[in-house]
């Protein structure tokens, strides 16, 4: 394998606890994961699991306080704001919550444009680029003048992920980026993501609670729980034959959309869960 | 594959950007306002050179003189010429309201984006500094200033904007805090912009409107704060002002009470027209901020809210057809297990429409028409997308649809008594006993103020007569049976001192504890974790199968449909387009709708292979 | 809750050192030379020197303030440099005036704001209309103003009330009631315009919450779910505005007691501050600081009763 585009190791993230001489909160307990060029590497967990700290960390938005951070052989974990800024061409997001990641009182035109031109870009070519990135994510030319409140969430996404290409970057931290979407449209935005990368060879890091959504978009797939990495390994055994415990309990807890199949599954969880309360 | 298919074929363009300034001139009270204003402003500064005498010019003749032709307004106790002193005295008190304003503006706005922006020592330094000034009535600062340095209206007024600086703070804080969390910052931080950048395009916009409205509040409170000192007599008595005009008009109230007309009619449509100006703004301003957290709640909700519907009957009015909407609901027989189940009808809907009235007076119809049969004893699952209208249904039955919204056709009949046109009294006696509610938010749905146990006894004692003892141990044994691991604790417990799950389940405890024959679920675990949600279903399983109860339980997820449901109705655009036993729905639905829905199902789906095979795959092509 | 009251105890002592040190700061040293002041401008130099060293001008300020803290702590903020009559006598005569003032008129504001905003929030329509004009005035118009023109029509027309006096409640209930009616009247309109504002901002709110559906799921009434529920969850935001307000009326009562002649704190302290009588002033100030601490140390205590999470954090 070719190195890393992207390499945590033994990452913690602590946030100061609330209150005088409180404890301060550790989301993140040593974590270590590494991501290729042109891959998606999925991240599963329920809320509280530090998935979403661990992708804040890497955009330089949560404090590391020990461990490491490397993007294409560079350290990345430490940098102030100005040399973070240098490295906003090759790590991008799109956030969860298509509403508040997208300033209600600009127009996707201004959205698009604002990265472009804090990179310097002409303004008549920054606009060329617009029409080009809205084609990509399947919007209409005419959207440009529009303010965010007229497009639904599924199109909100969709200018979102435009936002994140702008700057035609390597790695996209997807921070469950369809949890938020109706079950059509959750597909829909999912293809594109797939689209995108085989066209361009960007990387995902790409966060989820679903273990359905990670395991459709996925080449490889780590499960954290209280902070820590309890499996990893190719989407399909860990998403179909998990072998972790909590990792078990996770599939077994997600109900099947199918009566008889849900029935079976429902048994094989209560006897589960028997075992490991006994054991 | 980049084809937009979710893109609706006409989206309404409402005008894209509205200045504050037109909204306001939209509005004849902001009309009549702004031009007092304006007026005011001129006065100002043509005042002293219009002004036919020199206002502090006395004559012995003229005291307390009435109008006359020469001296249109009178003149005052030292027969100086009032009209003359008017106009000079409206430039001195509005200069003095500005020097105000603007050393606060500048104090306070400049403070808050930093402390609010940075954050850190300068935070807590400026917290307590504001808490320190506004520890003080201003008034007794001004007095204790005007003790030591003197009668002057600059140097109180500059101490006054010092007093007032912590409006602006406090308000320039909260919306920067506010902004600073919000997702779209952090995306301008990962988009490479800096500090200065971020503020100046993100922050300054959304406090920009705020500041403004304030602005008027300020300015009127500088006027009376400043005519207040000049009334009191601690201003600078060679100059005129408004207040220093009142005081001599009140010492001489028994012998010529016009003389106080002239200035307080300066000071009151002076402030008057300010607040009805902040009033305007605030409006304008509010109805824009309101959609927007409409739409908002819309989607952190996925329901409840109107605002979902209504975006969505935007973006289909074009593709629900005529025929679509008259096209008969797909029905599939009972099979042998849904048969089996299948009881008297506890809760019959019939056509049923619901609206909400619009501000301009039409009705906006969010469910079309629908028809439903709950058996006893069943779990009916009734399956949709966000702005479906399965949740309006679910309040429908309950009565308890949102402000705005009614019943605007069809029947609902629960057991013989008509739902739809039950009175708030009948419902007392229903909902509750009869019917119960489990909700989707857990934390939400709970009174933040009470403890938990205090908010199961009181429905108990007050629909089935319990003695307060009676209501406790029953509340108890309830936690206990919804397998909440330390009852006790747990009764006298806070909300925001439970998980979001435990919270949940002292719901589902609260919705079943009047022993109702019907339940209505309105998503009862969308918010929370997969495997709390595992627990949550066998739970609500193992309670209906105890309690033979009906369960109404409304959702998007076809896993959870799965698992708990015997008959199923799939809702599109607030029509109910298939119904049937669960496994006809999965096994062989016939709509289109419910096909593409279940075609949409992850689950089944093939894993994406590992990343080197997909290349291999790609060179051997 | 205990450690939370004295956090809050403590934080108040902490600010009234804080504000008792600036305003000795201020109002001593940057008033000039005081002594020359006091005696006036034809007065010798030595004479000057003299009377300063007599009011211990001449020594450190950290000394001097300090000495006036001990002496503080004990009640005694010095004497008038004037009358010659002790501040603590002339401060306590009039405190009662003044105090009765302004907590009569948050009572009457607090009740009348309650009813009126919780009406307004339920009922909508005229009452919501008739609210809020009522609030836009009483927002917008001064007190002093309001107060004038009660002077002018209910005393001077009518002549329903006395014009100017005060008398006390001890002398004569009745005649403390129509003394002090007018001024009550005019100070709590504005108060009334601000709280009801906000109760009834809160009421709706607190209406519009997921809670109150679900506790009228279970059965309980619409009225039952308002007062008990709802009426507690907006308490805290209407208290917030009230502590605001009561500051600003100290600032009202001020002026308003100039208008009534009511000889209370604010004729005082208008008195001390145009002839330049520090000692009374500092006194005023503390005085006032005091209350405003107290008071706001009530509204966080009243707030914690309501709010469970300010109670436990």
């Amino acid at each position: 394998m070719s190195a890393p585009l992207l390499e945590v190791t033994d990452l913690v993230v602590e946030y100061p606890g609330k209150g005088f001489r409180a404890k301060p909160f550790q989301a993140l307990k040593g974590v270590s994961i590494d991501i290729q060029p042109g891959e998606t590497v999925g991240l599963v967990g329920e809320s509280g699991s530090g998935k979403t700290t661990l992708g804040r960390a890497v955009l330089g938005l949560a404090p590391v306080t020990g461990g490491s951070i490397t993007y294409d052989g560079k350290e990345i974990g430490h940098l102030s704001r100005s040399q973070r800024r240098a490295l906003s061409s090759e790590i991008q997001v799109v956030f969860q919550d298509p509403y508040s990641s997208l300033n209600p009182s600009m127009t996707i035109e201004q959205i698009l444009i604002e990265p472009l031109t804090v990179r310097g870009v002409a303004s008549g070519e920054a606009r060329q680029r617009v029409a080009t990135l809205l084609e990509q994510v399947g919007l209409p030319v005419d959207a440009r003048s529009r303010l965010p409140r007229e497009f639904s969430g599924g199109q909100r996404q969709r200018v979102a992920i435009a936002r994140a290409l702008a700057l035609d970057p390597k790695l996209i931290v997807c921070d469950e980026p369809v949890s938020a979407l109706d079950l059509s449209t959750q597909a829909r935005v999912l293809d594109l993501f797939i689209e995108i990368q085989e066209r361009t060879g960007v990387a995902y890091l790409f966060i989820s609670h679903d273990l359905a959504v990670v395991r459709h978009i996925s080449h490889r797939v780590a499960v954290m729980y209280h902070g820590e990495i309890v499996e990893s390994g190719e989407g399909d055994q860990v998403t179909a034959r998990p072998q972790h415990p909590y990792t078990q309990r996770l599939f077994m807890a997600a109900p099947v959309p199918d009566p008889d199949q849900q029935e079976e599954r429902r048994v094989a969880r209560r006897a589960l869960m028997t075992t490991t309360v006994e054991g | 594959m980049t084809t937009a298919v979710d893109l609706p074929t006409n989206i309404p363009t409402p005008p894209v950007k509205t200045s504050l300034m037109r909204r306001i001139v939209r509005r004849p009270i902001g009309v009549v306002s702004l031009g007092i204003l304006i007026v005011v402003g001129i006065i100002a500064v043509i005042g002293p050179y219009i002004a036919p005498y020199d206002p502090n010019k006395a004559s012995l003749q003229l005291v307390l003189a009435p109008p006359s032709a020469a001296h249109p307004l009178g003149a005052d106790s030292a027969g100086r010429d009032v009209l003359s002193r008017l106009l000079v005295a409206t430039q001195v008190s509005v200069v003095a309201a500005l020097l105000a304003l603007v050393t606060a503006l500048l104090i306070g706005v400049i403070s808050g984006l930093i402390a609010g922006y940075f954050k850190g020592w300068f935070d807590s330094v400026s917290a307590w500094f504001t808490s320190l000034v506004m520890a003080l009535p201003g008034i007794v600062v001004l007095l204790a200033v005007r003790a030591v340095v003197g009668p002057s209206v600059w140097i109180a007024m500059f101490t006054f904007g010092i007093l007032l600086a912590p409006a602006y703070y406090r308000l320039v804080y909260a919306a920067v805090t506010a902004v600073r969390s919000e997702l779209y910052v952090d995306a301008a931080k990962v988009s490479g912009l800096g500090d200065g950048r971020i503020i100046s395009r993100h922050i300054l916009s959304v406090v920009r409107a705020p500041i403004i409205i304030q602005s008027a509040i300020i300015a009127g409170i500088a006027i009376a704060i400043q005519s207040g000192l000049e009334f009191l007599g601690l201003g600078d008595t060679s100059v005129p002002t408004w207040g220093g005009m009142l005081s001599d008009g009140f010492a001489n109230i028994y012998k010529e009470p016009l003389l106080m007309l002239w200035p307080a009619l300066a000071i009151g449509i002076t402030s008057i027209a300010l607040t009805l100006l902040a009033n305007v703004m605030r409006d304008a301003l509010e109805r824009t901020v309101l959609v927007r957290r409409r739409r908002r709640r819309a989607v952190a909700t996925a329901t409840g809210s109107i605002a979902a519907v209504t975006t969505s009957i935007g973006a289909v009015t074009g593709s629900l057809d005529v025929d679509a909407a008259s096209a008969p609901v797909i029905r599939h027989d009972d099979d042998v297990r849904a048969a089996a189940r299948a009881g008297d009808t506890i809760l019959q809907v019939r056509d049923l429409h619901v609206g909400y009235g619009q501000d301009d007076g039409s009705t906006l119809e969010v469910v079309h028409g629908v028809s439903l049969d709950i058996r006893k004893g069943e779990v009916h699952g009734l399956i949709g997308e966000s702005g479906s209208g399965k949740t309006q249904t679910a309040f429908a039955v309950l009565g308890l649809l949102p402000r705005g919204g009614h019943i605007t056709g069809g029947s609902i009949d629960f057991e013989g008594v008509r739902l739809d046109q039950a009175s708030e009294k009948d419902y007392t006696a229903i909902r509750g006993r009869r019917i119960g509610y489990i909700p989707q938010e857990p934390m939400s749905n709970l009174d933040p103020s009470f403890t938990i146990g205090s908010q199961l006894v009181e429905p108990l004692r007050k629909s089935l007569g319990l003695s307060k003892k009676d209501a406790t141990d029953k509340a108890l044994s309830l936690l206990e049976r919804v397998g909440i691991p330390n009852p006790k604790r747990t009764f006298a417990a806070y909300p925001h001192e439970v998980s979001g799950g435990m919270a949940q389940r002292v719901l589902i405890a609260g919705a079943v504890s009047t022993d109702p024959d019907l339940i209505i679920a309105d998503e009862p675990t969308t918010a929370l974790d997969v495997t709390v949600q595992a627990e949550v279903l066998d739970l609500l399983r193992d309670l209906q199968a105890e309690r033979h109860m009906a369960l109404l339980l409304v959702t998007h997820n076809f896993g959870v449909v799965a698992d708990l449901c015997d008959r199923v109705s799939v809702m599109q655009q607030g029509l109910i387009v298939e119904t049937g036993p669960v496994r006809a729905i999965f096994g062989h639905a016939e709509h289109p709708y419910t096909r593409s829905l279940l075609g949409a199902i992850l689950d089944e789906g093939p894993a994406r292979p590992p990343l080197g095979t997909l290349l291999t795959k790609g060179g051997a092509r | 809750m205990l450690p939370f009251v004295l956090r809050r105890i403590a934080s108040g002592i902490v600010m009234l050192f804080v504000i008792s040190f600036v305003a000795y700061t201020l109002l001593y040293l940057s008033g000039g030379d005081i002594a020359r002041r006091i005696l006036g401008q034809n007065a010798s130099q030595d004479v000057v020197a003299q009377k300063a060293a007599e009011l211990g001008l001449d020594r450190p300020l950290l000394t001097q303030y300090f000495d006036w803290l001990t002496s503080a702590l004990t009640g005694d903020f010095g004497r008038s440099w004037f009358t010659g009559q002790l501040v603590s006598a002339s401060l306590s005569s009039r405190l009662a005036v003044t105090l009765s003032l302004v907590i009569g008129t948050t009572i009457v504001a607090a009740i009348v704001s309650v009813v009126l905003g919780v009406l307004a929030a339920r009922r909508g329509g005229w009452i919501d209309a008739v609210v809020q004009f009522v609030a836009v005035i009483g927002f917008a118009i001064p007190g002093f103003l309001i107060a004038l023109v009660l002077v002018l029509v209910f005393a001077i027309n009518l002549g329903w009330f006395k014009a100017t006096g005060y008398t006390p409640f001890a002398t004569s209930p009745s005649g403390w009631v129509a003394s002090v009616t007018l001024p009550i009247i005019a100070l709590a309109i504005g108060a009334i315009a601000s709280v009801a504002q906000q109760v009834r901002g809160s009421v709706l709110d607190a209406l519009s919450r997921d809670y109150v559906r679900t506790l009228r799921s279970r059965g309980l009434s619409t009225n039952r779910v308002v007062y008990k529920h709802v009426l507690r969850n907006a308490g805290g935001p209407a208290l917030a505005v009230l502590a605001v307000q009561f500051v600003g009326l100290l600032s009202g009562a001020v002026i308003v007691e100039q208008i009534f002649a009511l000889p209370g704190m604010g004729q005082l302290s208008v008195q001390a501050t145009s002839s330049g009588d520090i000692p009374v002033v500092m006194g005023v100030v503390i005085i006032f600081a005091i209350i405003v601490i107290v008071v706001n140390l009530l509204i966080d205590l009243a707030q914690a009763a309501l709010n469970p999470k300010v109670r436990l954090s």
